[in-house]
């Protein structure tokens, strides 16, 4: 009780003088930022949740070859859930004289569950969003069907013994998925029509699914439903629920959720140095304080728990501004960022608050808390003898308890622990190397002193014999100056140079299933009709069955990825030249006499996730003929480029001779979709892909990720200002002390201002080349192994850092000595 | 209070340095005793190993039959809270806390009943009721050095320790706070170990002891 009212006392004290303010503002900061991601990322896993769903088109679905027993149905909607049933089916589809292999999926009123189905009164007509399902006797085709069949609206097909009439282009249902490439047209029909088709006899091969959906919101429905299903046993149904779907999409958004979530640790840990530098300077104001209240009686633990419940308070309070804060900085994001998404993010739960007040606590606690128990150990005797000061702190105390703070808050930001323990060595590296650096350009500093005059040699002596301090400054200002310039000139040379590899013509649509024979003529036309000068490159299909001549089992690989990757066929291509967006990364490419060899080219992140290395013998089932060959070089593939683009290659002999058909990719303008329709008549077998759509999507999460980086980042800069302002005070009450001395000797303003400004340059240009280099070691760094990418050096970082961090320091330093250069010496030394 | 042998040794940067040699002093309860003798001579020392401010190097110190030695930091402090009181000559009053908090915090550290009305009591014997809620840097130097020997007196200490207590006072002031000073020690029968370089003040107490180079030459 006692030691409550003397920290709330001291608390409101201590705020009144402003003391506390700079820790306040840092922990407001880390725990801002800390939040605001926190429920931003919260808002996008819903919604993507959401989007899973509507990749399932419902809830939950079952799936099964036979029919679905209805009790199953009569439970979901007894249980308050909807329902509706699907059946799909591969067919012969019939116009005229084409015949063409079709997916047919027959649906019922209320599909899709989630989600909705798209629509075009043409082929590449505009798309548009329908309720509707096709009425019976009605069917809807997807563009491959129309262009395969060369149907329009309004032809009629068969199917089975059924007749249908094709009265919209399909162009999008939610759940149609699976591989671009392996999948066959589709025809969607009325569920009544069934019968009619005579298709659905026993053994026919037929996909059942129940899809299910409960209220929006109410997944304990779901929950309760999968749950009693579960527990019925029944053997040949599968249930897939939105956990299951699109495992990729859950990967994208746990590595954007990472990446973020470093981003933030980096703004805790420069909050966290903020925090420590404050409270140092905070508790050596309360060396004297405490020293009464010890020589009035105060126990040592008595000091502790009024300081710890002090910093307490202050981190609760605090943390909750932060939490607040954070919450309005998501609403500004998500409300900038909602051209950018087609739906409303849904609301933020409460629990990065939870996170937020953690953090908050962690921070003042790991970062202040060290500092501030040195007052226990303050010596009552100094009320008589003022010189006597606690032993310093040993490193491990301060930097230990920092460590294990930002280990502490390391598991809620990135579930990776590689990640997080790299930046955190990052942080340590990088805070080490500055601070070397720091050190080294104060000693050389040192040996100019003898060749300037009085008042430079008076401000060069001080950065020398406070070098530990000095060190500290131009660290903490050095950090925040380096985001600084990370945030600036080089995250646009980066991000530009990202984007710019996406440029506006980027290829839109795809062209497959072109044959051998065509592929002369498809080129010559693309290239008379259309001006466009595209590349026909072969596809091959081929399952790799071994490596090094040990048989391939997808069983034994742990990853999803790789089981998922050597369970289905590749597309293998062969070439001469290495594609112009490929960069060798080991071995090297083929000559022209090497025809003889079986030679393969491995993308790089694919021979990672195989395990195949430089060197190993690849064997591939192709046509029904093994083919084994050397792995004689692994690329890096640009993807995001969107031009075609192989897993693997081989040289020209050994694929050759297998049959292939063709594929390209190429970039047509809105205005000349006409050219599409075109090419379909004169070219009926191929099948054109539009990737506009995917393109656009790709195009707006670029935008998406690098605004939040931005975003976070600003967090990371403020914590930069905190620091520098944090640094300044430490050692101002100092300076001023030393500029009344000065000046009671005689020195005069001019000579007081001249030395001051000599300190506060210096300080200033060491700042900034440290900055600079750091920036730029920095830049290299993240376009070598982040980006992919050559990057020149921006010689503006070298002129703007020294530059921005001198005038900084400067106009700050002079600010906060202003009054003592208008003061009377004594007035100063009387207050000092 | 009792000093035997009291010895006190620093290691500076020339070697091993004796403040204080073989210091025998007895005070009885009540008792007013004066510490003079140049700058430098170990009076403040002196004050603070009989105050349990700090450790002897040699000897030991016995206040109220404890010897201050044998206890550790917490303990020292709890005596120190309990039983004796402080006046120093550059007021160590707490800058952030008003005259009559300032008070009441020895009454709050040894967990008093109702501390602000004592606190409003002593205040009020030291003339400054009407100041109790000005803070340190709104009063003068005798007004602060006022509410010092207020926060003195507030714990009813058995022996209070001044040292140099009109050291920042002009000549009048200070012969005010003299005057209160002992007028209190003497209601209240307190133990007084006044350290001064002023004779006059000096004279003032039932003896004095005069160091010189960290012994006692009288």
């Amino acid at each position: 009780m006692k030691s409550l009212q003397l920290a709330l006392t001291s608390l409101k004290r201590d705020w009144r003088s402003g003391e506390l303010a700079l820790i306040a503002i840092a922990v407001v900061i880390a725990v801002t930022s800390l939040t605001s991601v926190g429920f931003f990322t919260d808002r996008v896993r819903k919604a993507t949740e959401q989007q899973a769903t509507e990749l399932l088109a419902a809830d939950l679905v079952l799936r099964s070859r036979e029919p679905i027993p209805s009790p199953i149905r009569e439970a979901a909607l007894e249980q308050g859930l909807t329902a509706t049933q699907t059946l799909s089916f591969r067919s012969i589809v019939v116009h005229g004289d084409n015949m063409q292999m079709a997916e047919a999926k027959a649906v019922e009123q209320g599909y899709p569950q989630r989600g909705n189905l798209r629509t075009a009164d043409e082929l590449f007509g505009p798309e548009s969003i329908t309720e509707h399902i096709p009425a019976p006797g009605q069917a809807w085709a997807d563009a491959r069907l129309l262009q395969s069949l060369d149907l329009r609206v309004g032809d009629r097909v068969d199917i089975g013994a059924a007749g249908l009439t094709v009265t919209q282009v399909l162009t999008y249902e939610p759940d149609r998925g699976g591989d671009l490439f392996n999948i066959a047209p589709r025809l969607l029909m009325n569920m009544a029509d069934i019968p009619e088709t005579e298709l659905i006899l026993p053994g026919s091969r037929i996909d059942y699914h129940l899809l299910l959906a409960g209220d929006s919101g109410d997944s304990a429905g779901i929950t309760g439903f999968r749950e009693w299903f579960e527990n019925r046993g029944y053997e040949n149904i599968r249930v897939q629920g939105i956990r299951d779907a699109r495992p990729e999409l859950k990967t994208a958004l746990e590595r954007a959720e990472q990446f973020l979530g470093l981003a933030v640790l980096v703004s805790i840990a420069l909050a966290g140095l903020a925090v420590a530098m404050s409270a140092q300077r905070y508790a050596l104001r309360h060396f004297d304080n405490c020293a009464i209240m010890r020589c009035l009686g105060a126990e040592q633990g008595l000091i502790t728990r009024i300081y710890f419940i002090q910093l307490f308070i202050l981190a609760l309070v605090s943390a909750a501004l932060g939490c607040a804060l954070g919450y309005a900085a998501q609403g500004s994001l998500a409300a900038l960022m909602a051209g950018l998404s087609k739906e409303a993010l849904p609301q933020a739960s409460l629990r990065p608050v939870f996170t937020g007040m953690a953090t908050g606590l962690i921070t003042i606690l790991g970062f202040a808390m060290p500092q501030v128990m040195r007052l226990r150990r303050v010596p009552p005797l100094r009320v008589l003898r003022r010189d006597l000061e606690p032993l310093p702190l040993s490193g491990i105390a301060t930097y230990g308890t920092a460590l294990l703070a930002l280990a502490l808050l390391a598991p809620w930001q990135s579930g990776n622990s590689l990640l997080t323990a790299y930046t955190l060595a990052g942080i340590v590296v990088t805070l080490l190397l500055l601070a070397l650096g720091a050190r080294l350009l104060i000693l050389a500093l040192g040996r100019l002193r003898s060749r300037v005059g009085l008042s430079i040699r008076f401000g060069l002596a001080n950065i020398a014999r406070r070098s530990h301090l000095s060190m500290v400054q131009i660290l903490g200002l050095g950090l925040g100056i380096m985001v600084m310039l990370l945030l600036t000139l080089v995250r646009t040379d980066l991000l530009d140079t990202w984007r710019d590899r996406l440029p506006d013509d980027a290829p839109n649509y795809f062209l497959i299933n072109i044959q051998p024979e065509e592929v002369e003529k498809v080129r010559g036309f693309l290239k008379d009709r259309g001006r466009i000068d595209a590349q026909l490159q072969p596809m091959i299909r081929g399952r790799l069955t071994a490596i090094n001549g040990n048989e391939v089992d997808p069983g034994s690989y742990g990853n999803d990825r790789a089981r998922r990757l050597v369970a289905r066929e590749f597309n293998l291509s062969w070439a001469k030249e290495m594609q112009a967006d490929n960069r060798l990364e080991a071995g090297q490419w083929w000559s022209g006499n090497e025809v003889d060899r079986n030679l393969f080219s491995v993308e790089e992140g694919i021979g990672a996730t195989l395990g195949i290395e430089l060197g190993d013998s690849l064997t591939w089932q192709v046509a029904g003929r093994e083919i084994t060959g050397t792995v004689s070089n692994l690329r890096w593939v640009e993807w995001d480029s969107f031009h075609v683009n192989f897993f693997v290659v081989a040289n020209p002999g050994t694929l050759e001779d297998y049959p292939a058909t063709y594929i390209s990719s190429f970039y047509i303008p809105d205005t000349h979709k006409e050219l599409l329709i075109e090419l379909v008549r004169n070219f009926p077998s191929i099948t054109i892909i539009d990737v506009d759509a995917i393109l656009t999507q790709v195009r707006s999460v670029m935008e998406q990720v690098v605004r939040a980086i931005e975003f976070v980042f600003i967090f990371t800069v403020l914590s930069g200002i905190v620091i520098l302002i944090a640094a300044m005070q430490t050692t101002h009450r100092e300076r001023i002390h030393e500029s009344a001395q000065l000046s009671t000797l005689g020195a005069s303003r001019g000579q007081i201002l001249a030395g001051l400004i000599a300190e506060f340059v210096c300080l200033g240009l060491l700042t900034g080349i440290l900055a600079a280099f750091a920036a730029t070691v920095v830049e290299v760094l993240l376009a070598e192994y982040v980006f992919k990418m050559h990057i020149v050096i921006n010689p503006l970082v070298w002129i703007i850092a020294p530059l921005a961090s001198t005038l900084i320091i400067t106009a700050c330093g002079l600010l906060g000595m202003r009054s003592v250069l208008n003061t009377p010496p004594m007035t100063v030394l009387r207050r000092v | 209070m009792q000093a035997e042998q009291l010895g006190k040794q620093v290691t500076g940067p020339g070697g091993e340095l004796t403040i204080l040699h073989n210091i025998n002093l007895e005070l009885r309860e009540g008792e007013s005793m004066a510490v003079v003798g140049v700058s430098g001579s170990g009076k403040s020392t002196l004050l603070g190993l009989m105050a349990g401010l700090d450790v002897a190097s040699s000897g030991r110190v016995l206040l109220d039959g404890n010897d201050l030695g044998s206890l550790d930091e917490d303990g020292r402090a709890r005596l120190r809270n309990h039983r004796v009181g402080f006046v120093f000559q550059s007021f160590q009053l707490l800058p952030g806390l008003n005259a009559l908090e300032n008070v009441m915090l020895p009454l709050e550290l040894a967990g008093s009943d109702d501390p602000q009305a004592q606190a409003r009591e002593r205040l009020a014997e030291v003339g400054l009721a009407e100041r109790m809620y000005h803070y340190p840097s709104q009063l003068s130097g005798g007004e602060q050095q006022r509410v010092a020997i207020a926060r003195a007196f507030a714990g009813e200490p058995r022996i209070l320790f001044a040292d140099e207590p009109t050291g920042n006072l002009d000549q009048k002031t200070a012969g005010q706070i003299i005057d209160l000073l002992f007028r209190l020690n003497h209601e209240r029968g307190t133990t007084l170990v006044l350290v001064t370089h002023d004779p006059a003040i000096a004279g003032h107490c039932d003896r004095t002891v005069t160091l010189a180079g960290g012994e006692i030459v009288s």
